[in-house]
């Protein structure tokens, strides 16, 4: 059963007089359950499709569906709805807020989804715990390493208990041990049956994908 | 639950408030000065105008007072003498308010003469007023010494006199005199009290207190003295006929007093060819004065709200700093799922509570402020609950206002631009 399904997406940007295509024409199929690493150059339109993935952007033209519901028609208020369900961000950079607690930050999500404070501080104790950060639940992310931080990261998207995880360069601020504990933990989660798309360009990294998506040019080069 | 989410709203908005202690306060600041100078402003224009209305309520507001004046087109040729002029209330005038009139409670007449007068050693030309005992009960003055004349004093024509505090201070006199004899003009007197005077009436309407020295029946007056008053001024000699100069009458109800001025109006003018008298009533300047202070309070409170203006466009520039300073947070916000509305409510509130805060802060500053001005000087201020609430509302309005903007800056920026934002 598909989870995400790419018809033909187009992305264009003006630079200038020029006209950039991003994706050229992108069409694949990402099941329920898989572990894809969507891997190429910088420019070759992994980062849009991340963007478009991850509702944050939407297609110049072809269709997303998202558990076939067409989200490539979508406003932005309901795109907002749909990343607050159905998806769950870990960046590079760890992106926390930096004057919330570390429970705050694991909160976050079920704050807009309207949960009762202590609902969701029991949802973020549950999740810290399950990261390996039960201790740390009122430190702020100035205080944590970057392992830790992006730790925190992971159990925020876990929150709202996310259809998928999109990781963007997850391991990409962090030396290969406590990089190589992150994607333990994705292939952990993913044992456990979540979905996850992650963009990398470190081989080692891709290969604890279960599939590997290689992006040229805004085409889709190959897939093992 | 919704209400929950509005505190918990509340709660981050004072947390990130306090991230940036300093900058919050200096921030409201502004609001702080702009409400404390408007409150202290209405405090004080509403001292003013309460302590114009006092002076104007001791004149009493059921009174309509009508005063004689010397006419433009007065002289020679309407006179029959044309060294005496004749002008004024009359007697007839007083009877025919006192008959006439169903509202007319009291009427209290006065006759102002100048008189050379003696008590023990001192001599000195008096001010007198001749009147009657209902003059007492409309112009009440405590009484230092001794008592007032009465009805009877009145009928016999009594030669009785009470002197006022400045009468009393001319001619030396104290408690002791009461019982001693004056002489006033060619004839004796004998003084049975002292009464208090009143400092500056409103306008000076009524027979100002400082101007009089001693009162006297008015039966006695006309008696004794006559209605011919003469002076001899720079070579010339003035002879004037004035039989009363002024008329105070109380009318039952205040409902009645506009009304039965207006009717003492047109019975004056058809009994005096003239314009020799002069109709105040002390309602129609307390609802003046009303407009008046409207009127300051408007000027007052424009000048002080561009203080507020002034406050609320700090508010905006710090608030537009900081949306742009937080820009990734915004973007982490979005990214996770929150709506534009959400951004919008979030920093919306950081401002209303930053203004509201200065709000209350301006309020405790605005109340202390007319509290110092009482005590060091003796304008007296008023603080009305109006003046505390309007302030209130208007430092939330402010927020609200000048938040809007910085607040919907904030909902447009694009997640995936502020994700990248350093």
């Amino acid at each position: 059963m598909s989870i995400v399904r790419f018809e033909n997406i187009h992305k264009h940007y003006q630079m200038g007089a020029e006209q950039v295509r991003a994706l050229d024409g992108v069409s694949t199929t990402f099941k329920k359950g898989s572990f894809w690493a969507i891997m190429g150059h910088s420019g070759s339109g992994k980062s849009t499709m991340m963007n478009i993935l991850g509702c944050l952007d939407r297609p110049t033209s072809g269709q997303y569906f998202l558990e076939d519901k067409d989200v490539s028609v979508l406003n932005d208020n309901s795109l907002s709805d749909i990343r607050l369900k159905y998806i769950g961000f870990v960046f590079q950079s760890f992106n926390l807020i930096p004057q919330l607690t570390v429970q705050k930050n694991i909160e976050l999500p079920l704050y807009y989804l309207g949960w009762q404070a202590d609902k969701s501080a029991q949802r973020a104790k549950e999740l810290a715990a399950k990261v390996g950060l039960e201790t740390r639940l009122n430190h702020r992310p100035a205080e944590l390493s970057g392992g830790q931080m992006q730790r925190v990261a992971v159990a925020r998207s876990l929150a709202a208990q996310p259809h998928i995880i999109l990781a963007d360069e997850p391991t990409g601020n962090l030396d290969s041990v406590t990089g190589k504990q992150i994607m333990e933990l994705l292939a952990e989660l993913n044992a456990e049956g979540t979905t996850i798309i992650m963009v990398t360009h470190e081989s080692d990294i891709a290969a604890y994908a279960k599939n590997r998506l290689h992006m040229k040019d805004g085409k889709i080069e190959n897939i093992e | 639950m919704h209400q929950s989410r509005f505190v918990r709203n509340i709660l981050l908005g004072i947390e990130n408030l306090l991230l940036h202690k300093l900058r919050s306060f200096l921030t409201m600041l502004g609001v702080v000065f702009g409400v404390g100078s408007v409150v202290a402003m209405l405090a004080v224009g509403e001292g003013a105008s309460k302590e114009a209305m006092m002076q104007i309520q001791k004149l009493g507001s059921n009174n309509i007072i009508i005063n004689s004046i010397k006419s433009l087109e007065d002289d020679s040729a309407n006179t029959k003498n044309a060294r005496i002029s004749i002008y004024g209330l009359t007697y007839f005038d007083h009877d025919r308010i006192n008959d006439t009139f169903p509202h007319v409670r009291k009427v209290a007449p006065a006759k102002l003469i100048r008189k050379e007068s003696r008590v023990g050693a001192q001599t000195l030309e008096l001010r007198i007023v001749g009147t009657t005992d209902e003059w007492f009960e409309l112009v009440p003055r405590q009484i230092l010494a001794g008592r007032v004349f009465g009805e009877k004093d009145v009928q016999d024509f009594a030669n009785v006199a009470v002197l006022t505090e400045f009468g009393a201070r001319k001619l030396l006199a104290t408690k002791n005199t009461i019982g001693q004899p004056i002489r006033i003009g060619g004839d004796s007197f004998v003084v049975v009290g002292i009464i208090k005077s009143e400092e500056g009436q409103a306008g000076n309407l009524q027979i100002p207190d400082q101007q009089v020295d001693a009162y006297i029946p008015l039966s006695t007056i006309r008696k004794c003295f006559g209605d011919l008053f003469m002076k001899t001024a720079a070579g010339s000699r003035i002879r004037e006929i004035v039989e009363l100069h002024q008329i105070i009458v109380q009318v039952d109800a205040i409902e009645d007093v506009e009304s039965t001025a207006a009717g003492i109006e047109r019975m004056l003018q058809n009994f005096h060819k003239k314009k020799d008298y002069e109709i105040s009533v002390p309602l129609a300047l307390l609802k003046q004065a009303e407009a008046t202070k409207r009127t300051f309070n408007i000027v007052l409170g424009s000048i002080a709200s561009i203080s507020l203006l002034v406050g609320g466009i700090g508010i905006m520039n710090i608030m537009l700093a900081s949306v742009t300073e937080r820009t990734r947070e915004i973007g982490i916000r979005r990214a996770i799922g929150a709506k534009r509305k959400q951004i919008i409510i979030q920093f919306l509130i950081e401002t209303v509570v930053l203004s509201t805060l200065g709000g209350v802060v301006g309020l405790a500053v605005g109340i202390g402020i007319p509290c110092i001005i009482t005590y060091f000087s003796d304008m007296p201020t008023v603080i009305t609950l109006g003046s505390i609430l309007l302030p209130l509302l208007i430092s939330v309005g402010i927020g609200i206002i000048f938040g809007l903007y910085p607040a919907v800056n904030a909902a447009k920026v694009d997640p995936i631009i502020a994700l990248r934002h350093e």
